[in-house]
């Protein structure tokens, strides 16, 4: 079999959501010609789905906002693990990158002297996130692919890179397929950049598409670099949990920041039972100020608690849950009816409107929501340089949510748009530059033969495993032992699970051909997707406390030592291993800023 | 539980046929679901595009029962028990294979459009708008690009304009930047000539299938008209008018 296309970019960025998006533009900017790859057709990537806003301490709403406070609010919810570096060039420079998309056609929503709106969200000190509606990742989105697009992005759509190529240590381009045909195309570049999102698809209920099966972190592995916080998958409090073909379809933290309130099966308003001592003072201790906070008196009174941190308010939900004061489909209720006018709930959700009334058939406006925790986001990802998002691979960098390092062990809603143009951005330019000073490697056709090989052996076997009826197992394994609370046995157990499902996959078979062909493409995904599942499976088992988004039931207390390291993932001789290193220490006026507050 | 059969396109090109495939349904499944069902027991090679399942991606666009419908937004409950169910791709495109549609044209008609183009910023932090001076184009940047306005159109899909005619998807994203307040470009010229607008006949067949109900004709396609009117036929009109939005 094989190569029938080839192609040369001096950089080549894979993956088409807003960090890939944005690492284009960058590139492009500083003179690079760019090939751009993604798994669907372009504008349909997952940031397409985000709905809440993104975050920028553009102190439209409230002058007293500035980076500071965005920066104190990430560290905090980070709980300890987030890399300062990270977080400051996040808090600093996302309100340039969100005005840049203003200039480049977006259109957020106005505040009453025609500045950008900012909405409330969990964790945040002040209303910080920029949104249109609760369509705010459309907007994005559409805005980045009509820019890269004009400004000469060389876009491959429907094609999945399966293979990085490394010449003498250094990343030289990517083996890829055509979805439609099945035909194998050859990238070559001077630098390669990752933007391929999430890794939510290896659980059963969650919030992420078909494309997230960790991709860039399987990619990234294989060539030699370092994974980091693998353990931190966050769980958002609210995904629809009935019907249950939509169970892990996301309501958006937009819902409670307009005012949406939680109750449990009796009735009662539960959150402010579970305030934190951290945030100790931060949060209204009445449902009177809560209300008074939503009206719109928001110097006197704190935010309600239902806009606590996201892994605060799924562990209250499965609490509240296991207590046997659940709702009928194994949630709680969410219900803005009651705070909000139906014309304001349609004016500022009207996509969770449209959502509950064509799926579950419940009317927001008057009726409660049922909802729990769904799969959601990887803090964790590929460890990249804080300043240029470059991997340990020479010419290898990642950006989005496929790389590590700013969210630590717990991401606040909305700082994952803006991290997307923040670190897009850096490390497109980053990669730019590189490739000014590098030539293209001859990549020997041996390796490319046998990988060819690899990928479609399963078309030569007759009778075996269903690729999809694998996925499957995984996703039930991960759901069921590597969930919202871990311990020690069921992760022991997970870890044979993968191993065994990895030892499966060589007996599972494909039928029909290579032209679009989903068995074909889920053989293919589950690679990356075990790699993943091992990697949390081991962070998970390595991490012996509760931290954020990692709650270990037989050991549920913080441990002081760890919240000091992170936890790293490298090949060791064909083996996963996991190893610490030390958080960096911020210096001593960020750490002021952190402890005490601005 | 209940059991239903579905027909379901198999083949690429013209070169198919309906095949006959009966699932076990639950509660609340959408036509989507039962394509997923069908793919993981019977033809896992079943080609069929989606992402979001949530109505927002506009990747799942097909045909059930002849009616341009999001496959994820469409339930089982909408049809009666017994009645058949009929899935087919969207037949204004060529087909790639199965349920997926070679849509990589609409693609180019989008990249040919002339791009946004801000007026000098009100203040250095940027512009300066009112909520509901933006309104008409948030409407139109609602779209997700589903393509089933495009499937419906007749211009389209019986008389294959397909050169002549960017098609109601690319001019409700024309509106969406022309409608920006703070937009300054000309678009008349390419709207007459290379984005054909002149085809559409205002029937509105596109506005009805909209999921996002946008109101394709009223404000997007009749505005866009008025202005190429202005700007060819009504010179004095078009001045004051680009005047006015300065
Ligand atoms: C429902 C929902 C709502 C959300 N709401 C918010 C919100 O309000 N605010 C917020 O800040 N965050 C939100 N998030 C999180 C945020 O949307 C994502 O973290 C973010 O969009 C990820 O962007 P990305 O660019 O890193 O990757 P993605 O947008 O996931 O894009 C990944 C790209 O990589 C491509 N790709 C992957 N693997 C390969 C491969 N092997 N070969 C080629 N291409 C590949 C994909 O095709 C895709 O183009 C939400 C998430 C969900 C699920
Ligand atoms: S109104 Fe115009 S664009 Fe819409 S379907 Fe009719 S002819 Fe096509
Ligand atoms: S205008 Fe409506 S029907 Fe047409 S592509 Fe956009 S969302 Fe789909
Ligand atoms: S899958 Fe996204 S609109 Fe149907």
């Amino acid at each position: 079999m094989e190569i029938s296309e080839r192609h040369e970019h001096d950089v080549l960025v894979i993956g088409a959501g807003g960090a890939g998006l944005r690492a284009a533009i960058a590139a492009i900017e500083a003179g690079a010609s760019v090939g751009l790859v993604g798994k669907s057709l372009l504008g349909k990537a997952h940031t397409v789905m985000a709905e809440g806003g993104m975050a920028a301490a553009l102190g439209n709403n409230r002058p007293e906002d500035n980076w500071q406070v965005h920066f104190r609010d990430t560290m905090r919810g980070g709980k300890g693990l987030c890399d300062w570096r990270m977080a400051r060039a996040h808090a600093a420079e996302a309100p340039d990158r969100v005005r840049e998309l203003e200039a480049w056609g977006a259109l957020f929503d106005r505040a009453e002297d025609g500045r950008m709106n900012q909405r409330p969200f969990g964790g945040h000190t002040y209303g910080r996130l920029a949104h249109v509606g609760d369509r705010t990742g459309l907007e994005m989105i559409r805005t980045l692919q009509d820019h890269a697009v004009h400004e000469g992005a060389d876009v491959f759509m429907e094609c999945t890179v399966f293979r990085l190529i490394l010449v003498d240590g250094r990343v030289a381009g990517a083996l890829a397929y055509w979805r439609p045909t099945g035909e194998f195309v050859l990238f070559r570049a001077r630098t390669v950049i990752l933007a391929t999102g999430g890794l939510g698809k290896a659980w059963k209920v969650t919030s992420n598409s078909w494309e997230c099966t960790g991709d860039g972190v399987a990619l990234a592995y294989g060539a030699g670099a370092e994974l980091m916080g693998m353990e931190f998958v966050q769980f958002h409090p609210t995904g629809m949990v009935w019907p249950p073909s939509v169970r892990g379809t996301l309501v958006t933290e937009g819902v409670r920041g307009e005012g949406g309130v939680l109750t449990n099966g009796d009735g009662e308003r539960f959150m402010f039972r579970y305030v934190p001592e951290m945030f100790e003072g931060d949060y209204a201790e009445s449902e009177e100020e809560a209300d008074r906070w939503v009206e719109g008196d928001r110097t006197a009174n704190r935010r309600p608690p239902e806009l606590l941190t996201r892994d605060v308010v799924a562990k209250a939900i499965v609490a509240e849950v296991e207590a046997g004061r659940g709702s009928p489909h194994g949630g709680v209720f969410l219900n803005i009816s009651e705070k909000r006018s139906p014309e304001y709930i349609k004016a500022k959700l009207p996509s969770m409107y449209h959502q509950f009334k064509e799926l579950a058939g419940v009317d927001i406006t008057t009726d409660a929501m049922e909802v729990g925790p769904t799969t959601h986001y990887a803090m964790g990802g590929v460890k990249v340089d804080p300043e240029t998002a470059a991997t340990c691979v020479p010419g290898l960098y990642a950006a989005g949510e496929v790389a590590a390092g700013l969210h630590g062990g717990n991401r606040l809603g909305g700082n994952s748009l803006s991290d997307l143009i923040v670190f897009g951005q850096r490390a497109g330019a980053a990669a730019a530059q590189e490739a000014g000073d590098v030539s293209f490697a001859e990549i020997p056709a041996s390796e490319l033969s046998a990988a060819v090989a690899g990928a479609t052996a399963p078309f030569a076997r007759d009778g075996g495993r269903n690729p999809f009826g694998l996925q499957e197992e995984l996703q039930a394994v991960m759901q069921d032992k590597v969930g919202i609370a871990r311990t020690e046995r069921a992760l022991r157990e997970a870890l044979e699970d993968v191993h065994r499902l990895r030892g499966a996959l060589d007996t599972c078979s494909v039928r029909g051909g290579r032209a679009f062909n989903p068995g074909w493409h889920t053989w293919l995904d589950l690679h990356a997707m075990l790699t993943v599942a091992e990697a949390v499976v081991l962070s998970a088992l390595e991490r012996r406390e509760s931290r954020g988004a990692h709650t270990r039931i037989d050991c549920p207390d913080s441990d002081a030592s760890l919240g000091r390291v992170n936890l790293v993932i490298r090949s060791s001789d064909g083996r996963m291993v996991t190893d610490t290193e030390a958080v960096s220490e911020p210096p001593a006026e960020l750490r002021q800023l952190i402890e005490e507050g601005v | 539980m209940a059991e239903r059969t579905f027909k379901v396109y198999r083949g690429s090109g013209d070169d198919g046929q309906l095949e006959s495939y009966t699932i076990e349904v639950d509660q609340g499944m959408v036509v989507l679901d039962a394509i997923h069902r069908i793919q993981a027991e019977h033809a896992p090679d079943l080609a069929v595009r989606w992402n979001c399942k949530a109505g927002k991606c506009g990747s799942c666009s097909c045909e059930v029962n002849g009616r341009p419908r999001l496959t994820c937004m469409t339930r089982l409950s909408d049809y009666e028990e017994g009645e058949s169910i009929t899935v087919t791709p969207m037949k204004a495109f060529p087909v790639i294979k199965d349920l997926v549609a070679d849509v990589s044209r609409a693609y180019r008609n989008n990249a040919s459009i002339p791009r946004f183009r801000p007026r000098p910023r009100d203040a250095e932090d940027g512009w300066r708008m009112k909520q509901f001076e933006i309104e008409r184009a948030q409407e139109m940047r609602k779209c997700i690009e589903c393509f089933l306005c495009q499937d419906v159109c007749h211009v389209l899909r019986s008389h294959g304009k397909h050169a002549e005619f960017i098609g109601p998807t690319y001019l409700v994203r024309t509106a969406g930047y022309s409608l920006n307040p703070i937009d300054v470009e000309d678009r008349s010229a390419f709207l007459k000539e290379s984005g054909g607008i002149g085809f559409c006949n205002i029937t509105k067949c596109c506005t009805e299938v909209c999921p996002e109900s946008i109101s394709i004709t009223d404000n997007a396609i009749i505005p866009l008209k008025e202005r190429v009117v202005d700007r060819f036929y009504d010179p004095v009109k078009a001045l004051v008018r680009l005047v006015r939005r300065r």
